[in-house]
């Protein structure tokens, strides 16, 4: 029997604000001081309710550090900081022009969120795993990565560590324990579990962090992660991180619930929410989920509130879906901009400081890119050999791969 | 008729089908507001709404199985998987679920479920932006599997698709979206002035289980479907050996008859797909023809393949099937 015939509709949620609306956000319900640090060693999940339905900040909009979050970090480490995160953004800013004029095929931005893989992998040991998703490059600068050879990945030339195989931005550093980036989104969520199980495993104190965006934490991968994670509390720290925007599709498509982190809670794993574009904030909600670990307690579920203030990738055209002043609204400001602040509020920075660091930087990238497109670029070459598709498919090339592999040398471009 | 490229003529399909069935429904990843990654979609949340045209969250095994759900439940859901390769998290729901519960059911449900998906490379996509994975559903028993190659059939095949009571999956070959592929990545043409361009505005079908014959000759028969039909083209034309061109289009059900037909007067079978050689469709119709085309056949049936390698970035064009390498295989035939 058919049910009663109701008026048809299917709800499907909008963004709050489309190209033509004025954008205007809320500011944030919690202040610095608002949220007390739970002891680590000892807290449960049910114990972080109102961290994963608030938002644990420690900058306040003057600058000022405040409340049992604030980290007490030495000048030197938020200057460290900064420096890393100017890094990021004038990178970014390199490899997008050199998108434009052909010598990438494509790139992504962390614009924005660059305080995200940064502030985090400050706050981690060098011994624990990186599993990030395509807006953590910068942990590698925290991990002393050198930008020549970033660059030569993202261009995919004969110096390319992955041997031009995949697209730009998945970049795979294994000796700053920074690993392969996929492009199926939300997969390494799952995987970073693992990672630590095996670390749990082997009795090292060790653990991995891993990152999910808002959109990619629809995926199946996610809801195993924290599943995994739940049932045998192995050393990892699961971040969300709530950019807003996954592509076009806006945070409020992607869940129901008003807080990523919350959903955490129903998992029973201690779930904090923090306010992204604040370093001091970030670094502090991921050195106490990494004393967590210390300690033996196991899993952190964090949501990192931030905004995707650039195009998702350098195929995009946000434009199409959000007003383009969206991210000025944002009441989490720019995080470079609110370290600077705070560094200058302390005494501890001054414009000039930062333009002579602007300037170091920029000629570094520079340098480095001119040394990058030596050796070769994706419009001139040269490129990594042909005989790289053949090579690393399996431990030992098996016969039928071995007779297209000469099959290929006969057609070979290069 | 109209001129059209690809994507505008999948929009019109989808628009069509909107507007003749209410129990059309239109999803996927970025594919309501913004109008789909590749601009497939554009217009028709505004048009139809967005209870009929709507983004999803990022879950393709969700996206498959609220279409099998809605599919069950008397709609024709058309699910967007926004890349082939990114296919796989719905995999599940496809084979064990969409694709069985007919004959499970014992005919009780069934499930008139169309995914549409961008598949193939030539787009500097790297791994995971340009797999050709249509042999992992052929091997699929109660799914049907087309790949559309021009703006003509690329609406036809959807049209049929969504009208078909038995699930599909539709792979469009992206690298063909704005204009034909012939091989030569510097060199980039529209679909102006191709004859598979001029797609009626109006509701048709491309039959799902016919061949087209994009070319016709008389000494070898090629087979191609996706963006290979085009080096195809080429690699006949290059090689200068009268040969049948068949764009296969439907791969479940494949038009065996069409095929044999051909082989019968020519002799001679040159099988080109992007896919990975081991297992590709192409095996599939290699063992077929010569099951019925034995004693007529002059040569041994070639393959021009992709390598059974991950697909790359950089080196792509030392990866997809070439022009020369089709012409080569083909002038083989005509050795024997």
């Amino acid at each position: 029997m058919a049910g009663k015939k109701k008026q048809a509709s299917i709800t499907v949620p909008s963004a709050p604000f489309r190209p033509g609306d004025k954008a205007s956000f809320a500011p944030f319900a919690n202040e610095p001081g608002d949220l007390e640090r739970p002891d680590p060693a000892t807290c449960t999940a049910a114990e972080t309710t109102d961290h994963a339905y608030g938002l644990v900040r420690v900058l306040d909009s003057e600058g000022k550090a405040s409340g049992p979050w604030n980290p007490e970090l030495s000048a030197d480490d938020l200057r460290q900081g900064l420096e890393h995160m100017v890094r990021m953004r004038i990178f970014d800013d390199r490899m997008m022009k050199m998108q434009r004029t052909g010598k990438l095929s494509f790139y992504m931005r962390s614009f924005g969120e660059e305080a995200v893989a940064i502030a985090q992998t400050m706050a981690l040991e060098t011994q624990d795993w990186i599993f990030p998703s395509y807006r953590q490059p910068g942990a590698q600068f925290v991990r002393g990565r050198d930008m020549v050879s970033m660059i030569n990945h993202c261009i995919g030339n004969e110096e390319d560590n992955i041997k031009g195989r995949q697209m730009p931005v998945h970049y795979s550093y294994k000796e700053g324990r920074f690993i392969s980036i996929s492009s199926p989104v939300g997969t390494q969520f799952s995987q970073a579990v693992g990672v630590a199980m095996a670390s749990q495993y082997k009795g090292l104190d060790e653990c991995c962090i891993t990152w999910i965006g808002d959109g990619s934490s629809a995926e199946g991968d996610y809801h195993y992660a924290l599943n995994f994670a739940s049932v045998f509390k192995p050393p990892v720290i699961l971040n969300v991180v709530n950019n807003q925007w996954a592509i076009s599709t806006h945070r409020n498509i992607a869940s129901g619930n008003p807080t990523f982190a919350a959903r955490g809670l129903a998992y029973n794993v201690p779930s904090i929410r923090v306010d992204g574009n604040d370093f001091l904030a970030l670094y502090a909600v991921t050195k106490w989920a990494r004393e967590r670990i210390s300690s033996g307690a196991g899993p952190t579920h964090i949501e990192v509130l931030t905004y995707r203030a650039g195009a998702h990738s350098s195929s995009d055209d946000p434009s199409r879906y959000r007003p383009g002043d969206e991210h000025e609204c944002w009441p989490g400001g720019d995080p470079v901009e609110r370290l600077i602040q705070h560094l200058v509020a302390i005494g501890e920075w001054s414009d000039e400081q930062q333009k002579e660091m602007e300037e170091r930087i920029d000629g570094e990238v520079m340098a480095a890119y001119k040394e990058a497109v030596t050796y070769g670029d994706l419009a001139n070459g040269p490129y990594p050999s042909a005989d790289t598709i053949f090579t690393e498919v399996y431990e030992e090339v098996p016969w039928h791969l071995q007779e297209q592999w000469d099959e290929m040398k006969r057609w070979r471009s290069d | 008729m109209a001129e059209m490229n690809i994507v505008q003529a999948v929009n019109s399909a989808l628009d069509n089908m909107l507007e003749r069935d209410e129990n059309v429904l239109f999803f996927g990843e970025d594919a309501g507001y913004f109008g789909g990654v590749f601009r497939t979609s554009d217009g028709l949340q505004e048009k139809h709404g967005s209870h009929r045209v709507f983004d999803t969250p990022l879950s393709e095994g969700g996206i498959a199985a609220i279409a099998f759900g809605m599919g069950i439940n008397g709609l024709r859901p058309v699910a967007e998987i926004q890349f082939a390769d990114y296919i796989f998290p719905a995999y599940d729901q496809i084979v064990n679920e969409i694709a069985k519960v007919r004959h499970r059911s014992g005919g009780e449900f069934w499930c008139p479920v169309t995914i549409r998906t961008p598949a193939g490379g030539g787009i500097r996509g790297g791994h995971h932006h340009s797999q050709s994975p249509e042999s992992q559903f052929t091997h699929t028993s109660g799914l049907k599997v087309v790949y559309s190659s021009t703006p003509y059939n690329s609406k036809g095949l959807l049209i049929a698709a969504i009208e078909s009571n038995d699930p599909v999956i539709v792979f469009e070959p992206k690298r063909c979206y704005r204009g034909p592929f012939y091989g030569d990545p510097h060199n980039v043409p529209t679909w102006k002035d191709h004859p598979e361009a001029e797609v009626p505005e109006s509701h048709y079908t491309v039959p799902i289980g016919e061949a087209r014959l994009a070319m016709e000759g008389d000494d070898c028969t090629v087979i191609a479907w996706g963006a290979m039909v085009h080096v195809a083209e080429q690699a006949i034309k290059d090689c200068g050996v009268s040969c049948d061109l068949i764009d296969l289009q439907s791969l479940v059900p494949w038009d065996r008859d069409a095929v044999v037909k051909s082989i019968e007067k020519t002799g001679r079978c040159v099988i080109v797909h992007e896919a990975p050689k081991t297992s590709g469709f192409g095996a599939e119709m290699a063992a077929s023809v010569q099951e019925r085309c034995f004693y007529h056949l002059e040569a041994p049936i070639e393959r021009v393949t992709g390598w059974d390698t991950p697909f790359p970035h950089t080196t792509e064009w030392d990866y997809m099937p070439s022009p020369a390498r089709i012409a080569e295989a083909i002038k083989k035939t005509m050795e024997e």
